[in-house]
Order: C-alpha cells, then sequence, then structure tokens
C-alpha cells in the first residue's frame, strides 16, 4: 500500500524558508498571501497489507527518523 | 590519552581535526568509519563537521543512525566525552544526545566568517583550557546553524549552565549583529546536562596553529589532553 507523509515544522518555529517564499510571491504579483509554511511530503509504497499495522510503523519511522519531533509535526495518510 | 574522529561520507573537517588532535597529543587519533560499529577504548569522541549523507532529510538526521553512533551514544551514556563540531553538532542534536535543533540560518545564506564567542563554561574537560572564560576568535561555516528550543528549555540550559559559548562582538556582549544565524539567545555551543558531551557550531581546530591565521581554538585541545590523560 502507498504511504503519504507530510512533515511541518510546528507552529512557533520561525520558517525563514517559508517567509522569502512570501516575499517572492508578493513581489511576482501575487497579493494577499498572508503566511507561506513550507514542509516535506513523503510518499512510502509498503508492503504491509494491515493498515493499522502499517499506520503503526509509519509513525516510528516519522518519530525516528522522518520528523524532527523538536521543531516539526508530521501527519500519515495511507491510500 | 586516546582520541578518535569519526568519518562518515561527506565528512571533510575530518583531517583538521586529525591535526588538531594530533598536535594537542603528541599521537595519532583513530579514525572511525561510520559503518563500524566498534571501535577501540578512547578517553574522547569527536563527531567533525562536513555535510555527512549530502545532509539528505536533515542536517546530521542520517549520520544520527548509523551504525557507529549507537556506539557513541552507549559511550556518551558512560561517561565518555564527545565533541561535535559543526555538523557533529547537527548529529548530536539528531540523535538525541543534546537537546534543541540547528535550522536553516535565518538569512538562509551559508555564512563563512570569524565570528567572536563568549565562553560561558569553563567548568569541563572542553572548555577548561580557556581558564576564566573570555572572548575567543573561531571560523563558522555553515548553512544550518541556527540553534532551536523552545523558552521552556532555553531556560533550563540557562539555569543548569548548559551554554557553553555565546556568540558575542570583540568586547563578549551579545549583541544581535553578533549572531550569524539567528540561533535563540545568541547560542553557539552547549552542553548535555552531565557535562560530558559538547555540540558546536564555531570550527576550533581550523584556528589551532599560528599557521591557519590565530590560535584561538588550541586551547580547546591542550585543555583536553590535560584533562583527559
Amino acid at each position: 500500500m502507498k504511504a503519504k507523509i507530510h512533515v511541518t515544522l510546528k507552529q512557533g518555529v520561525l520558517d525563514p524558508q517559508g517567509k522569502a517564499v512570501q516575499h517572492a510571491l508578493g513581489s511576482l504579483g501575487f497579493d494577499g498571501v498572508e503566511d507561506v509554511r513550507q514542509g516535506k511530503f513523503i510518499e512510502l509504497e509498503l508492503s504491509e497489507t494491515d493498515p493499522t499495522k502499517a499506520r503503526a510503523s509509519l509513525e516510528e519511522m516519522c518519530k525516528q527518523l522522518l520528523a524532527n519531533t523538536v521543531i516539526e509535526n508530521y501527519s500519515i495518510e495511507i491510500a | 590519552m586516546k582520541a578518535c574522529v569519526i568519518v562518515f561520507p561527506g565528512s571533510n573537517c575530518d583531517r583538521d581535526l586529525q591535526v588538531a588532535l594530533r598536535n594537542a597529543m603528541g599521537s595519532e587519533p583513530e579514525m572511525v568509519w561510520h559503518g563500524d560499529s566498534s571501535f577501540g577504548e578512547v578517553d574522547l569522541i569527536t563527531v567533525p563537521g562536513g555535510f555527512s549523507y549530502g545532509d539528505y532529510l536533515r542536517a546530521g538526521a542520517m549520520a544520527a543512525k548509523s551504525p557507529v553512533m549507537r556506539e557513541i551514544i552507549s559511550r556518551a551514556k558512560k561517561g565518555v566525552p564527545v565533541l561535535g563540531i559543526c555538523n557533529g553538532f547537527q548529529v548530536l542534536t539528531e540523535s538525541g544526545l543534546l537537546p534543541g535543533a540547528l535550522m536553516r540560518n535565518a538569512n538562509l545564506k551559508y555564512v563563512c566568517k570569524d565570528v567572536h564567542l563568549k565562553v560561558e563554561a569553563t567548568d569541563t574537560p572542553f572548555t577548561q583550557g580557556y581558564g576564566n572564560g573570555g572572548v575567543l576568535r573561531i571560523p563558522v561555516a555553515h548553512h544550518d546553524g541556527n540553534y532551536f528550543a523552545d523558552d521552556g528549555l532555553l531556560d533550563e540550559l540557562e539555569d543548569n549552565n548548559q551554554i557553553a559559548f555565546r556568540y558575542s562582538d570583540g568586547d563578549g556582549d551579545l549583541t544581535e549583529d553578533a549572531n550569524p544565524n539567528g540561533s535563540r539567545r545568541n547560542i553557539a555551543g552547549i552542553l548535555n546536562q552531565e557535562r560530558n558531551v559538547l555540540g558546536m557550531m564555531p570550527h576550533p581546530e581550523r584556528l589551532a596553529d599560528p599557521a591557519l591565521g590565530g590560535t584561538d581554538g588550541k586551547a580547546m585541545f591542550s585543555g583536553l589532553v590535560e584533562a583527559l590523560s
């Protein structure tokens, strides 16, 4: 099965790259972009067929490697 | 005294550290490849700067999970001193040996220049060579050196005297202008609670010989030799 993981910076953690993107969008004429937060999107192909087991395993993957939980949140989507 | 330098694919300050340690110790440090899960008994483990694993995923994230790190974590927990410089600092935070995280520099630029550092803690084997403290001139060279921790953790670090170095001006004043990367509270280097693990972004090994243009980094290595011999 396929799994999709989004890793984003926690609220309260400054995102200078997001700010630079926001600024660049403004200078391209896209008005009204009030905030930009940049993150990562990770797609995994798993051999596991049980969604509950897959989710438990993905949780561990996020905690141990895919996200740094000091500064990042993650969300898991199983297709 | 015996020391080792951990070498990851993408490390690029391992040889500089090797030379600084050799000059201070008068003997050869052991160079340990990241894939090795064991290495000889040593009094000091050093994790050098560079771009281990090309900074894939996050700076230091992949190296923190390499076989050699399991051994380093286990020895650090037993009290063996561990020094992480630049990418080594990132590896130590990613491995959980040091609290907080190192993020992209606030100005988004790679910063490569000499900075001033105020020595905030001298009661450790790493910093005892700096006597009563003072201000050092040491180079930084990094893109991800912006130290982040939440307010609670920052207060805790200060209460426990875990901040070893802060970016300052030449007089030791902790100004915003002196902060090259946006690190919270001008933090340049921190200790773990047990004070046997130090991580720092600046490179003392790059200014430890007059031929390199300065010797402010030298006292770190001579102090370590004195403390650990």
